[in-house]
C-alpha cells in the first residue's frame, strides 16, 4: 500500500472542497495526485493494498457530524445518513418493522466485524469484486483496458444478464433490497445543493461506462439514502445465497416487495443481485406477479419470467436454477 | 547392546487386550501398563505452551525483533513463462532507506537468470529500513521478459506439442516431506513424468486379466480433485542474522535441521555454523519443511548488508509459491465377486505439483483392501503453476476421494451396505473396531441411495483409510536435572502447534513421577539434539521414545547417587508423586528435590536415540509399517434447488497406538476433518488459463469454512498397543484428514442418488448433477 496523507473533513462542504476525485477515476486513469473519499475503509482498503489505486490524500468523511443517523420524517419516510453502519440498520426497529427485505439484506452483508465498519454510503460506492477486476495483472474493461477476462475465463461467479460487455456483477447486495423499496440515493455536489436519485438510476452500466458503476462525480458526495414510506400492506423478503452460509459474496440475491390486497399482489418489486453488474429489477417477474392471487404456481411463473432473458457464461447456468429456486421461495414467504 | 525380555500390553482394550514379551535394549525402561493405570500419560492435560499462545507473549516468528533488523521484501514474475533478458535494480537501489538488492541468477551457461516458470516466481529482493520501503523499491525494479508461451491446465499440459515447463530431465522438485513420489523425474514425455509404479508396499502384484476374468462387477471410474492450498494461519518466512561466526535462522518451520541442512548446503556453509531456531509455529501442513527461495533470498540480504533481516511473505505470495496439494485425474477400475471378494484394481493416475513433482495418488489403493492383483501407474503433469508440497497426507486424501467411491459403487452395484463390504474386503483387525465402535457412536443404519424425499435431501456416507507407522531414527532427546529441582527436555524438535512440547513434557514427567508441567521443554533449536521434521505423522512416534528413555537413563544416574544414602541397591528404587523410595520399604524415602540438592554436581543429563522397533518390524530404510488406521461417517443435508450441501455431522474413529494426550488428539481430529469438509466444499485453487494467474489468491475467495460451514464432531479414539517402543505411541496429523472428503462425498450420494465424481463439491456441480442446469 503507498504512503498518503489523511485528511480529516469536518464538514460536507470541507470534504468536497479536499477531494478531487474518485475511485474509479483513479482505478482507470491515475493521475498520482488523487484526494478521495474514505468513509469505513472496508473497500477503499482493499483496493490499496492490492495496488489499483495509490490516493496521495484520503479524506476521511467517517467523523463528519450529521452524516450518521437515522431519521425517520413525518411522512414515515426513512432517511440514512450515508455514514450509517450496516450493523446500525440492522439493529434498527423500525427498519426492521417496516422494510424487512432491508434488514435481511443487512444482516446477511459481510460479518459482524465488517458490518460495524462498513457504511451504507460506502457500500453503495463500493468496487465489484470480479477477480479480475481485484488483480493488478489484469487491465480489465472497468481498469480502462479493452478485454474483459473474465467473459472466456474464470466466470462462474459472474453475471447471467447484461452481460453484453462487462461480465462482473455489483457488489452491493443492500442495494438489491434498497431498489425494491424504490430508494433514492440523496447526493449533494460542491455548491450544497442536494438532489434525490433513484437506485436504477444510481448504478450505471458497462454498456455506457465500464470504467465506473455509479454516476458519483469527484464533485459529488453520498450524505443518504432516502426509503419512500411503505403501508402495513407492503410485505417484503430478502434471500441471499452465497457459497457459504457463514459469510460470503452473494452469488444469487433476490429482493421481493409486493403490495398485497389479501393474497393478491397489487404491485411489486422483484430486484436480483449478482444476476447483472448492476442490480436489476426484473419486470416480467414483477408484471407476472401483479395483480395476481399469489400462489406458489404463480411463484413459479413469476422466478421462471426472471429468467426468461438470461444468457449464461460458460460456468455460470447454474445460478438460473438457483435464481428461481430463491425467487420463488421469497415469494412464497410473502404470503 | 545387551537386550533383556519384558512383557508388554498388547491388543485393544475392550476387543483383545493381551500381553505379548518383546526383547528390548537394557537401558531401555520397562513396559507401561495401559494408560488406565498411568497418571499423566493418556490424560487431558493443558497445552503447556497454552497460557503463552493466549495471552500473545509467545513469540512467532514474524514477531522477532533484533536491533538494526532490516525488512525484505521479494519481487515476483507477473508472467507464466519467460526468458529474462534484463533485470534492472538501479532505481531501487537509489530508493532512501534501501540497504541492499539481492538478484537470484543462473548457474546455466547462456543465460544470466533463470527463466520464470509461473507467475509468482521469486526473482529479486529489497532489504529496507521498513517494510513499506522494501515494497516501493521492489516496485522500482524493471524486468524485461521475453515471454514464451506456457500451459495451466493439467490435461492441456499431457497433450502432444503443449508448451514445456522443462526441456531437460528434472529431479525431485519438492519442498521435502513425504510427497509420495518414487520415480525420479527423470523418466518421462513431454510435460509428463514417471510413472510411478511402487510403492514401500510393493509394486504391481499378481495378474490382472484373471483378477478382472474372475469379477462378477466391475467398476470403472475417473475421479477428480482440485488443486488445494495450505493456508497456514502463519505464512512462511524467516528472520535471518549472518554473522561471521554464525548464521541465525528464526523460522517459521516444520522441519529445524530441515531448514538448517538446506541454508548450510545452498551456502557451503558448515552445519554448526547454521542455528535455526522455532520456537512457536503457526501451522504448516506440510508446505514448511525446507528453507525455500525466501531463505537464501534473506541470508543473501543479510550478508550484503551485515544487518538481520525480516522476510515473512504475504498472503498471495504464500497462495501462488509456497506449495499446494496437487490435483487429481484418478483413474480406478476395480474388480469384485458378488460376495465382495475384491479381483482385481487397476490404478492410473495423473496430476499437476505446478513446477515440481509430487503428484502421485498415494498408497490407499494399493494397501486398504486384501486384493490380489494389483497395478498403478502414477504420472506428474508439469505445468506453469506453482509448486506443491506436501499436505497432510500427501497423495493419499486424493487417493481415497477415489478408492472410497468405488468401493461404496461396487456396494451399491452388489446391493449392500458399504459397511457391510468393507467388514468382507479389509484385513485391519483395528478397522474392524473402529467400524464397530464408530458405526454404534454414529448411529449407521443403511438406506439406499437418493431415498430421502422432500426439498432437503439427508445422506450418510462412510470412508476408510489407512496410514503407516513411519519412524525416522534420528531422534535425540536430551533430559537434564538441575540441583534446584528443574526438569529439563532438550530436543530440535519442533512443535507445529500439534502439542509436541506438552507430550514430550507428559512423557517424562511420567517417567520420573512428578507432573507435566514440572517439566520445562526447550525445543525448536538446532543447538539441541538432531530430531525428525513433523511430516508424516512421524514425531509422536519418533520422539516420545528416547524421550522417555533418557528420562530413565537420568532417574538410574540419580538413584545411583541416592542409594547409599537410603542405605539399598538402585534397583531396590523406584518414584511416584515427587518422591523417591524402596520398592519395599515405605520409610527409606526422599523427595525428589532433595535428591537433587544433595548431587555432587549442578545437574545431570542422559541422551537418547530412537532405537529400532520392539519386534523387528523394521524396515531397512527406518521405517515401521503398520496401520494407522481410521473410519469415518459423515451425514449431509442437500438442498435440492440450490445445491447447497451442509455436512450436518461426522463420526471420526480412529487409532493412533497409546494416546498420550486425549485433547491434543481430538483437536488434531477436529482439524483434519475440518480441512477435509472443506476440501469436499469450497477450497480451490481458481488458475486463468489465459493469463497463468492464481485468480483468488486470498482468504476471501479462496474459500475455507467458517462456524457455519462446520459440522459437529464426534470423536471416537480406540487405544491400541503393539508393543514396539517404550511409548508406544504414534501421530495422528495426517491420518485426520484422509477419509473425510471421500465419507461426504458417499453421503452426498446417499442423499441425492446422483455420485459427483469431482470436488469442491459446490452448488453449481450438485445443480448440474441433478440436471438442473442447462448449459
Ligand atoms: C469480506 C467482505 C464481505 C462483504 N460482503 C458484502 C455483502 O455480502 N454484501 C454487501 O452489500 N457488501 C459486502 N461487503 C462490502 C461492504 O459492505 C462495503 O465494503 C462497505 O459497505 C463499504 O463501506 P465503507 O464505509 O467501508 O466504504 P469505504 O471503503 O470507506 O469506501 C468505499 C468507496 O466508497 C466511496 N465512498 C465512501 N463513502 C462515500 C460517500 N459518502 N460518498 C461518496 N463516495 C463514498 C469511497 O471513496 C470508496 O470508493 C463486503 C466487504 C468485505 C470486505
Amino acid at each position: 500500500m503507498n504512503r498518503f496523507k489523511w485528511y480529516e473533513a469536518k464538514s460536507v462542504e470541507d470534504a468536497l472542497e479536499q477531494v478531487n476525485s474518485t475511485v474509479s477515476n483513479e482505478v482507470a486513469s491515475r493521475t498520482g495526485n488523487a484526494a478521495v473519499f474514505k468513509a469505513g475503509g472496508t473497500d477503499l482498503l482493499d483496493l490499496m493494498k492490492e495496488g489499483l489505486v495509490e490516493p496521495k490524500t484520503i479524506v476521511h468523511i467517517g467523523n463528519i457530524p450529521g452524516m450518521r443517523e437515522i431519521t425517520a420524517d413525518l411522512d414515515e419516510s426513512v432517511r440514512i445518513g450515508a455514514n450509517v453502519t450496516l450493523a446500525e440498520i440492522e439493529e434498527h426497529a423500525y427498519i426492521r418493522d417496516r422494510y424487512l427485505a432491508l434488514h435481511q439484506a443487512v444482516a446477511s452483508a459481510a460479518t459482524p466485524q465488517l458490518r460495524n465498519m462498513a457504511t451504507i454510503g460506502g457500500n453503495l460506492a463500493q468496487r465489484t469484486r470480479c477477480w479480475y477486476f481485484r488483480s493488478i495483472d489484469h487491465k480489465c474493461l472497468r481498469k480502462g483496458g479493452d478485454t474483459c477476462f473474465a467473459r472466456r475465463g474464470e466466470n462462474e461467479n459472474h453475471a447471467i444478464m447484461n452481460n453484453g460487455t462487462c461480465v462482473s456483477v455489483h457488489a452491493s447486495s443492500v442495494s438489491t433490497a434498497l431498489m425494491a423499496f424504490d430508494a433514492e440515493v440523496i447526493i449533494t455536489d460542491g455548491k450544497g445543493e442536494e438532489k434525490r436519485v433513484p437506485m436504477e438510476e444510481f448504478f450505471v452500466s458497462p454498456g455506457e461506462d465500464a470504467t465506473t458503476e455509479n454516476i458519483l462525480r469527484a464533485n459529488e458526495i453520498i450524505t443518504g439514502v432516502y426509503l419512500p414510506p411503505v403501508k402495513d400492506s407492503r410485505k417484503s423478503y430478502y434471500i441471499k445465497q452465497g457459497p457459504r452460509k457463514s459469510y460470503d459474496w452473494s452469488i444469487a440475491d433476490v429482493a421481493v416487495v409486493m403490495e398485497m390486497q389479501g393474497s393478491k399482489c397489487t404491485e411489486a418489486r422483484v430486484v436480483l443481485g449478482a444476476a447483472a453488474p448492476t442490480p436489476l429489477r426484473s419486470r416480467p417477474a414483477e408484471r407476472t406477479l401483479t395483480g395476481k392471487q399469489v400462489s406458489a404456481s404463480v411463484a413459479v411463473e413469476a422466478a421462471t419470467a426472471a429468467m426468461e432473458r438470461a444468457r449464461p457464461l460458460s460456468q455460470n447456468a447454474y445460478k438460473i436454477p438457483l435464481f428461481e429456486a430463491i425467487i420463488r421461495e421469497a415469494i412464497m414467504e410473502i404470503v | 547392546m545387551d537386550k533383556r525380555k519384558e512383557i508388554f500390553p498388547h491388543g485393544i482394550p475392550g476387543h483383545n487386550l493381551g500381553e505379548i514379551e518383546r526383547e528390548i535394549p537394557n537401558d531401555e525402561p520397562p513396559a507401561w501398563p495401559i494408560n488406565d493405570k498411568l497418571k499423566v500419560v493418556g490424560k487431558r492435560i493443558r497445552r503447556n505452551d497454552a497460557l503463552a499462545k493466549v495471552t500473545g507473549s509467545a513469540k512467532y516468528t514474524s514477531d522477532i525483533q533484533l536491533p538494526g533488523m532490516l525488512y525484505a521484501k521479494m519481487l515476483r514474475a507477473n508472467v507464466p513463462h519467460a526468458k529474462i533478458l534484463s533485470i534492472d535494480t538501479s532505481k531501487a537501489e537509489r530508493h532512501p532507506g534501501v540497504r541492499a538488492v539481492h538478484v537470484f541468477t543462473s548457474d546455466d551457461e547462456g543465460s544470466k537468470y533463470q527463466d520464470v516458470k509461473y507467475a509468482g516466481q521469486p526473482l529479486a529482493g529489497v532489504a529496507a529500513d521498513s517494510l513499506d520501503i522494501a515494497k516501493e523499491a521492489v516496485a522500482l525494479i524493471e524486468v524485461e521478459y521475453e515471454t514464451m508461451p506456457f500451459v495451466i491446465d493439467t490435461e492441456e499440459a499431457m497433450k502432444e506439442g503443449a508448451p514445456l515447463v522443462y526441456e531437460e530431465p528434472i529431479g525431485e522438485q519438492t519442498d521435502g516431506g513425504d510427497v509420495g513420489v518414487t520415480h525420479d523425474g527423470s523418466e518421462g514425455k513431454g510435460n509428463l513424468r514417471g510413472p510411478t509404479t511402487s510403492s514401500f508396499l510393493g509394486g504391481a502384484r499378481g495378474d490382472l486379466d484373471q483378477g478382472f476374468s474372475e469379477a462378477d462387477v466391475i467398476l470403472d471410474r475417473t475421479y477428480r480433485t482440485q488443486v488445494h492450498t495450505h493456508v497456514p494461519l502463519e505464512t512462511h518466512g524467516v528472520v535471518i542474522d549472518w554473522k561471521p561466526d554464525q548464521m541465525t535462522v528464526y523460522a517459521s518451520t516444520q522441519s529445524t535441521k530441515g531448514v538448517r541442512d538446506g541454508l548450510a548446503s545452498y551456502f557451503d556453509l558448515p552445519k554448526n555454523k547454521v542455528r535455526v531456531i522455532c520456537e512457536f509455529m503457526g501451522g504448516g501442513f506440510g508446505a514448511k519443511h525446507s528453507a525455500g527461495t525466501f531463505g537464501p533470498m534473506a541470508a543473501e540480504l543479510s550478508r550484503k548488508s551485515g544487518r538481520p533481516v525480516w522476510l515473512m511473505l504475504d498472503r498471495k505470495e504464500e497462495h501462488i509459491a509456497e506449495g499446494n496439494r496437487p490435483n487429481s485425474i484418478h483413474h480406478l477400475k476395480i474388480g469384485a465377486k458378488k460376495d465382495g471378494t475384491l479381483t482385481a484394481i487397476q490404478q492410473k493416475s495423473h496430476g499437476t505439483a505446478g513446477v515440481a513433482l509430487g503428484a502421485g495418488v498415494g498408497r490407499i489403493a494399493q494397501g486398504l483392501y486384501t486384493c490380489p492383483n494389483f497395478s498403478t501407474e502414477q504420472y506428474d503433469v508439469l505445468t506453469h503453476a506453482g509448486p506443491g508440497a506436501a499436505w497432510r497426507a500427501p497423495g493419499n486424501v486424493q487417493g481415497a476421494y477415489g478408492l472410497e467411491q468405488a468401493i461404496d459403487e461396487i456396494a451399491d452395484m452388489l446391493k449392500t451396505d458399504p459397511l457391510v463390504l468393507r467388514e468382507k474386503i479389509d484385513p485391519s483387525e483395528v478397522r474392524k473396531v473402529l467400524r464397530q465402535r464408530g458405526a454404534k457412536s454414529f448411529g449407521w443404519k443403511y438406506r439406499p441411495p437418493g431415498s430421502d424425499t422432500g426439498r432437503i435431501k439427508k445422506g450418510i456416507g462412510v470412508a476408510q483409510s489407512t496410514w503407516p507407522r513411519f519412524v525416522n531414527l534420528d531422534s535425540t532427546v536430551e533430559v537434564k536435572m538441575y540441583s534446584d529441582g528443574t526438569v529439563e527436555v532438550r530436543s530440535g524438535v519442533q512443535d507445529i502447534g500439534t502439542g509436541t512440547k506438552t507430550i514430550l513434557a507428559q512423557v517424562v514427567a511420567e517417567e520420573l513421577g512428578l507432573k507435566a508441567e514440572d517439566i520445562t521443554v526447550r525445543i525448536g533449536d538446532t543447538i539441541f539434539p538432531d530430531a525428525p521434521g513433523s511430516g508424516g505423522s512421524i514425531v509422536t512416534g519418533a520422539i516420545t521414545p528416547p524421550a522417555r528413555n533418557a528420562a530413565y537413563l537420568v532417574k538410574q544416574k540419580l538413584f545411583n547417587q541416592v542409594a547409599p544414602q537410603l542405605e539399598t541397591e538402585p534397583s531396590m528404587l523406584t518414584v511416584s508423586d515427587g518422591m523417591i523410595m524402596h520398592k519395599e520399604d515405605a520409610s527409606k524415602k526422599i523427595s525428589m528435590r532433595d535428591a537433587l540438592r544433595r548431587m555432587r554436581t549442578g545437574q545431570i543429563e542422559a541422551s537418547a536415540s530412537r532405537s529400532d522397533d520392539y519386534g523387528g518390524f523394521q524396515q531397512p530404510w527406518g521405517l515401521a509399517y503398520g496401520d494407522l488406521g481410521s473410519v469415518q461417517f459423515a451425514e449431509v443435508s442437500v438442498d435440492t434447488e440450490t445445491g447447497f450441501v451442509k455436512v450436518e455431522r461426522i463420526t471420526a474413529a480412529h487409532s493412533c497406538g497409546r494416546p498420550l494426550n486425549i485433547s491434543q488428539i481430538e483437536s488434531q481430529v477436529n482439524g483434519g476433518v475440518i480441512q477435509g469438509v472443506s476440501y469436499a466444499l469450497y477450497e480451490s485453487r481458481v488458475m486463468d488459463n489465459k493469463t497463468g494467474h492464481m485468480m483468488n489468491a486470498n482468504v476471501d475467495q479462496y474459500r475455507m469454512p467458517y462456524a457455519k460451514e462446520i459440522p459437529d464432531i464426534d470423536i471416537v479414539l480406540v487405544e491400541e498397543y503393539s508393543a514396539r517402543s517404550s511409548t508406544d505411541a504414534y501421530g495422528i496429523g495426517e491420518p485426520a484428514n484422509i477419509a473425510t472428503a471421500a465419507a461426504v462425498a458417499n453421503a452426498v450420494y446417499n442423499a441425492i442418488g446422483v455420485r459427483l465424481y469431482e470436488i469442491p463439491m459446490t452448488p453449481a456441480s450438485i445443480l448440474k448433477a441433478l440436471n438442473k442446469v442447462e448449459q
